[in-house]
C-alpha cells in the first residue's frame, strides 16, 4: 500500500510534524524475505513476506515517549505519533535524554548494496535447498536424514531522520543457508548444524557448511559423559563469539551506569590476559555487521574495547555518553521497532598465529568445545557467574580425541578473560558479523560424572 | 463479565474470496490467519520511569498446501489487493489451476476476551503507580539492594483463522505481566534476584496478586545469594521445589514429544508410544485450557480448540503433541498444539502449559530423606537437544542439602541431564503441585508464551555445573 513512497521522504514528512519544543526521531523500514526448506528430495515449504515498520521517539523537556507499528499506512502513522506523544508525559524527566545530533565524524562510506540476491529465481533457491539436503545425505552413510535444509534471503531499506538534523538512508540484502543432518549408529542419533550467510549468493561457502554439519553430527557419535575436572578449554570461534558478546554487553555504558556490570570500576585496568585484544569494527566491509551508521544515525566507527588485556573504554550511545560526560562512540543499536540501546555491531578478536591444529598442540590436553547450550539460563552478566552445557572433543597429546557430551563448563566472565592462554590464528567472520578465532582458557571447571 | 467483539477481524466475504484466490492455482487446502496485536510496556529503572512504549501490528499469513508441500506468504496490507497478492504468492507452490469449489465457512469468527479489565482501558497513571509501588517495596527490603528494574507489559492479541475445511474461528487473548529484577551489592560483587507475575488475564491481575510481596521475594533472592558459595561440580541428587521446576519436563521430554520432531527422527522418543519411558509415578500433561495460565489459549493458531493432552500416564508414553500438518499425514485429530509467534510465521507443534501431576509424598519428607544433594528453589530457562535428549536448565536460586537439611545458598549455574534417563530417575513426587512463572519457549526462531508446573520432586542424580569439587 505504500511501496511507492520513498522512505526518506516519509521520514522527513513525519519529522515535520514536530511541535515547538519537541524533538522527534523517526525510523521507517521495509523488508521482504524468502525462506525455502527442502525435505526428502523435495521442496517442503516456501515462505515469503513483506513487512514494514515505523518507530517514533518524541522528547520534550527530557521526557521520552516511543511508539511503533508494523505498517506504514498513513492512518497508522498518525496514530503512532499520537501514541508517542501520549507516552512521553509518563516518563520521568531526565536532563540527559535527547535525540542524537550530528557529531562531525564522517561515515566510512561503504558500498553495501549488492543486488545479486534480488536476481535469483524461486527455482534456483529451491534447487539450492534440495541440493543442500542431498549432499548431506551422500556425504556419509551414517547420515540418515536431514531435519532441516533451508535457504533464506532478505532485502531491506531503512531511513532515519530527526529534528536534530540526522538524515540517513540505507538499503541492502543478504542470503543464508542452514542445514541440520541426523547421523545414526546403532541406537544412537546425533544432530549437527552449520550455516553461512553473505551479501551475495556466490560468497556462500556451501562445501564448508556441508562438511561442518555432517562432521558435527557424525563426529559426536559415541560421545560419553566426561569425568569432572578442572582443565583447559578451547572454544571454537562461534562459542568464543557467544561469550565475548556477553562480555561486550557488560562493557556498555548502559550497564555500567546502572550498576549492572562486574567491570564498572575497572576502566584502564588489566581485565584480561595480555594476548587479548577485543574491538568493535563495523567499518570492515568483510563483516556482515558492517554499516555506515549506528542506530541513531551517527557514523559507524572502530572502537577498541580491550587492548592487550587492558579495558580501554566503555561503549556509548548518545544518552549514556551524556550521562558520563563523554560522547557517543557510535554504538547505538536498534531496529525501527525499538529505542536505541548500546551494543556492538561487529565484535572482533585480534587473531593469533597458526592454524587450529597448532593451537591444539600448544594446549596439549583439555577439551575442544564445539557448542554450548543454555547460555540464556547459565550466564549471569551482572554477577559474571557462568555455567553452560558443553559438547565437543577431548584434546589429548596435542590432538583432537574422542567426543564428549552431557557436561557443563563453568567459571566467571571476569576470570575467563584473565585465564586466556592462547588465541588461534583461525580467524573467520561468522554469520552474526563477529570476527572470531578459537581461544584457549585454562582452569575451567568441567562437570560430568 | 466478558466482552465479545461485534464483528470479525476481517470481513467474512473477503476471507472467503482470499481463500478461493489461494486455491486457484491447484492447491489442496488453504488457510488464512489474521492477527491484530496491540501491546504496551513501561520500564522503571534507577528509581524512575524510563520510557513507555506502545506497539501495534496487524497482518495476515496465508498458507496453501499441495501434497507435502506448503506455500506461505504474509502481508501487513489487509486490502483485497494486498491479501490477493499474498494468496497468489502462497499458491505458487501449486502448479496448474483447478476449479475452485465454493467455500462455506462455519462459526461466527467472534471470540470472548480473556480479560475482565482490558489493560488499555486503565490509565497510564495507574500503571506508573504500580511500578513505583513495586520498586519501593523491593528497595525497602534491604539496604544492600543497589538497583531495581520493574517492567510492566500488557498485550492483546486478536486472531481469526479460516480454512477451506470451513473453519472460521477467533480468539481474543490478553496477557498482563509485571517482572522485577533486583541487584544486590556485597563484598564479593553483585548478585541478582528476579520474580515474574503474569497470567492470561487483564488488569484484574493486580486485584488478585500482591506486587509488594513479589518485589520483596525478588529482593530477598538477591540478598540471599550475596552469601552464596560456588555450586558443586558433578552428579548429585537434586530436589526441585514445586512450581517452576516444570521447565525440567518441558526440556527433558516436552520438546521430544512434538510430532514434527518425532516425524523427522529428531527425537529420542520416536516409536516409543506404549512403552514405559519414565518412573511409574510420572504423569505428564500438556493443557492449553488450563485456567488463566500463561500458555492458555481458547484455540491454537490453526483454529483448533485446545484441550488437555495426557502425554505420559503412570510412566507410559501415551501420545505426542500434534498440529494440522502432522496430524493430517498421520490420519488422526490434531491436539490443539499448532502455534506461531505471529502472522509472519508458519505454525508448528508447540507446547502450551506442560506439567507433572501430584504424587503422594510430603515435600518436607522429600528433603529430609535426601542425605546430601542440591535443593533448587527457582529455575531459569533451559535448552534441549531432542536428538540425543541431553538438556540443560539454569538454577537461579539453589541450596545445598546436607544430612537432610537445606543449608547454604549456592551460586547460579546450569544443571545437565539426559531426558530419558532423568525421567526414569524421578525417585519421589510430592503432593504440593503448583504452576511456575510465565515463560517464553523458543523453537526454530519463534517464541510463544508457555506455562510449566510440577510438585516438589527428587531426581536421583543430575550433573550440577558448578566449580566446587
Amino acid at each position: 500500500m505504500s511501496d511507492s513512497i520513498e522512505l526518506p521522504d516519509l521520514a522527513d514528512e513525519l519529522v515535520s510534524l514536530a511541535r515547538e519544543n519537541e524533538q522527534i526521531e523517526v525510523c521507517v523500514s521495509r523488508n521482504r524475505s524468502t525462506t525455502v526448506k527442502a525435505y526428502s528430495g523435495e521442496v517442503e515449504s516456501v515462505r515469503s513476506g513483506k513487512s514494514e515498520a515505523v518507530g517514533i521517539r518524541i522528547i520534550v523537556d527530557g521526557q521520552q515517549g516511543f511508539a511503533t507499528a508494523g505498517s506504514l499506512d498513513h492512518r497508522v502513522l498518525s496514530q503512532v505519533v499520537e501514541e508517542a506523544r501520549g507516552n512521553l508525559q509518563f516518563a520521568e524527566s531526565d536532563p540527559h535524554q535527547g535525540i542524537a545530533s550530528p557529531d562531525g565524524v564522517d561515515s566510512p562510506n561503504l558500498d553495501l548494496v549488492d543486488p545479486a540476491v534480488l536476481h535469483m529465481s524461486e527455482d534456483q533457491k529451491s534447487s539450492l535447498a534440495i541440493e543442500l539436503e542431498r549432499r548431506c545425505l551422500s556425504a556419509d552413510p551414517r547420515v540418515s536424514s536431514v531435519r532441516s535444509a533451508a535457504w533464506s534471503d532478505g532485502w531491506g531499506e531503512f531511513a532515519l531522520a530527526s529534528t536534530t538534523g540526522i538524515s540517513i538512508y540505507s538499503e541492502g540484502g543478504s542470503c543464508s543457508v542452514g542445514v541440520q543432518p541426523l547421523a545414526v549408529e546403532g541406537n544412537e542419533t546425533q544432530i549437527g548444524y552449520a550455516g553461512d550467510a553473505a551479501r551475495r549468493p556466490d560468497s556462500l561457502d556451501i562445501d564448508r557448511v556441508i562438511e561442518e554439519a555432517v562432521q558435527g553430527a557424525t563426529g559426536m557419535l559415541g560421545a560419553k559423559k566426561p569425568v569432572s575436572e578442572r582443565l583447559t578449554v578451547v572454544l571454537e570461534p562461534g562459542v568464543a563469539a557467544a561469550f565475548l558478546g556477553i562480555i561486550a554487553g557488560a562493557l556498555t555504558g548502559d550497564r555500567v551506569i546502572k550498576g549492572r556490570s562486574p567491570f564498572a570500576e575497572r576502566l584502564g585496568e588489566q581485565v584480561g590476559a595480555s594476548i587479548l585484544t577485543l574491538f568493535d569494527d563495523p567499518t570492515n566491509i568483510n563483516s556482515l555487521g558492517a554499516d555506515n551508521h549506528d542506530g541513531e544515525g551517527l557514523a559507524a566507527r572502530k572502537n577498541m574495547i580491550i587492548e592487550k588485556g587492558v579495558l580501554s573504554q566503555f561503549l556509548h550511545n548518545s544518552y549514556t555518553g551524556r550521562r558520563v560526560g563523554a560522547s557517543s562512540t557510535g554504538s547505538a543499536v536498534r531496529g525501527a521497532r525499538s529505542t536505541p540501546s548500546v551494543g556492538v555491531h561487529a565484535l572482533c578478536l585480534e587473531p593469533g598465529t597458526g592454524d587450529r591444529a597448532t593451537l591444539f598442540e600448544e594446549v596439549v590436553s583439555g577439551i575442544f568445545v564445539r557448542g554450548v547450550n543454555g547460555l540464556h539460563s547459565g550466564v549471569n552478566p551482572v554477577s559474571g557467574d557462568f555455567s553452560v552445557g558443553a559438547y565437543g572433543h577431548k584434546i589429548r597429546d596435542g590432538a583432537l580425541a574422542e567426543p564428549f557430551s552431557e557436561a557443563t563448563i563453568a567459571s566467571t566472565l571476569q576470570r575467563m578473560l584473565l585465564d586466556v592462554v592462547a588465541i588461534g590464528g583461525d580467524f573467520e567472520f561468522l554469520p552474526s558479523g563477529s570476527g572470531m578465532t578459537s581461544i584457549a582458557i585454562e582452569d575451567v571447571a568441567l562437570s560430568g560424572m | 463479565m466478558s466482552m465479545k467483539a461485534v464483528s470479525p477481524l476481517l470481513d467474512r466475504n473477503l476471507v472467503q474470496d482470499t481463500l478461493s484466490e489461494a486455491m486457484s492455482n491447484g492447491g489442496e487446502w488453504a488457510e488464512i490467519f489474521v492477527e491484530d496485536r496491540q501491546s504496551a510496556s513501561a520500564d522503571f529503572d534507577e528509581g524512575r520511569v524510563e520510557a513507555m512504549v506502545s506497539s501495534r501490528d496487524l497482518g495476515a499469513g496465508i498458507r496453501v498446501t499441495v501434497g507435502d508441500i506448503t506455500g506461505f506468504a504474509h502481508t501487513s496490507d489487509l486490502t483485497t489487493n494486498g491479501l490477493f497478492e499474498a494468496a497468489q504468492a502462497a499458491a505458487s507452490v501449486a502448479k496448474g489451476g483447478s476449479q475452485v469449489k465454493p467455500i462455506a465457512l462455519g462459526g461466527d469468527g467472534l471470540a470472548e476476551s480473556s480479560a475482565r479489565i482490558l489493560p488499555e482501558s486503565v490509565s497510564k497513571t495507574r500503571k506508573v503507580e504500580l511500578l513505583e509501588q513495586t520498586n519501593a517495596a523491593a528497595r525497602a527490603e534491604n539496604a544492600a539492594i543497589s538497583q531495581v528494574n520493574v517492567r510492566y507489559s500488557e498485550g492483546r492479541r486478536r486472531i481469526l483463522v479460516a480454512n477451506t475445511d470451513g473453519l472460521f474461528n477467533a480468539d481474543d487473548q490478553t496477557r498482563t505481566l509485571l517482572s522485577v529484577n533486583c541487584v544486590a551489592t556485597g563484598d564479593q560483587g553483585l548478585q541478582t534476584g528476579r520474580e515474574t507475575l503474569g497470567y492470561t488475564v487483564g488488569f484484574e491481575l493486580f486485584e488478585e496478586h500482591d506486587v509488594e510481596a513479589m518485589a520483596r521475594r525478588a529482593a530477598a533472592r538477591a540478598i540471599t545469594k550475596l552469601a552464596a558459595r560456588p555450586a558443586p561440580s558433578g552428579q548429585l541428587p537434586v530436589v526441585i521445589e514445586r512450581g517452576g521446576g516444570g521447565v525440567l519436563f518441558h526440556e527433558a521430554c516436552g520438546h521430544g514429544l512434538e510430532a514434527d520432531l518425532v516425524n523427522k527422527g529428531a527425537s529420542v522418543f520416536r516409536d516409543r508410544v506404549g512403552e514405559l519411558v519414565a518412573a511409574p509415578s510420572v504423569t505428564l500433561v500438556d493443557d492449553g485450557t488450563m485456567g488463566v495460565e500463561w500458555g492458555t489459549v481458547a484455540i491454537d493458531d490453526e483454529g483448533c480448540l485446545t484441550q488437555r493432552n495426557v502425554l505420559i500416564e503412570d510412566g507410559i508414553l501415551t501420545d505426542y503433541m500434534w498440529d494440522h500438518l502432522r496430524s493430517r499425514s498421520a490420519g488422526r485429530p490434531a491436539s490443539g498444539n499448532g502455534r506461531r509467534q505471529s502472522y509472519q510465521h508458519l505454525p508448528m507443534v508447540r507446547m502450551t502449559n506442560t506439567f507433572v501431576t501430584n504424587g503422594e509424598a510430603e515435600p518436607k519428607d522429600i528433603v529430609s530423606d535426601t542425605k546430601n544433594g542440591v535443593y533448587v528453589a527457582q529455575l531459569g530457562g533451559g535448552q534441549v537437544n531432542t536428538a540425543t535428549g541431553d538438556f540443560v536448565f539454569g538454577m537461579t536460586e539453589a541450596y545445598l542439602i546436607e544430612n537432610g537439611e537445606i543449608t547454604v545458598p549456592l551460586r547460579e549455574g546450569n544443571l545437565i541431564g539426559n531426558g530419558p534417563e532423568v525421567l526414569q530417575n524421578i525417585e519421589v513426587i510430592g503432593n504440593d503441585f503448583a504452576m511456575g512463572s510465565p515463560g517464553t519457549c523458543g523453537k526454530d526462531g519463534q517464541g510463544v508464551p508457555v506455562g510449566d508446573g510440577q510438585p516438589t520432586l527428587r531426581v536421583a542424580a543430575l550433573t550440577i555445573g558448578g566449580t566446587a569439587s
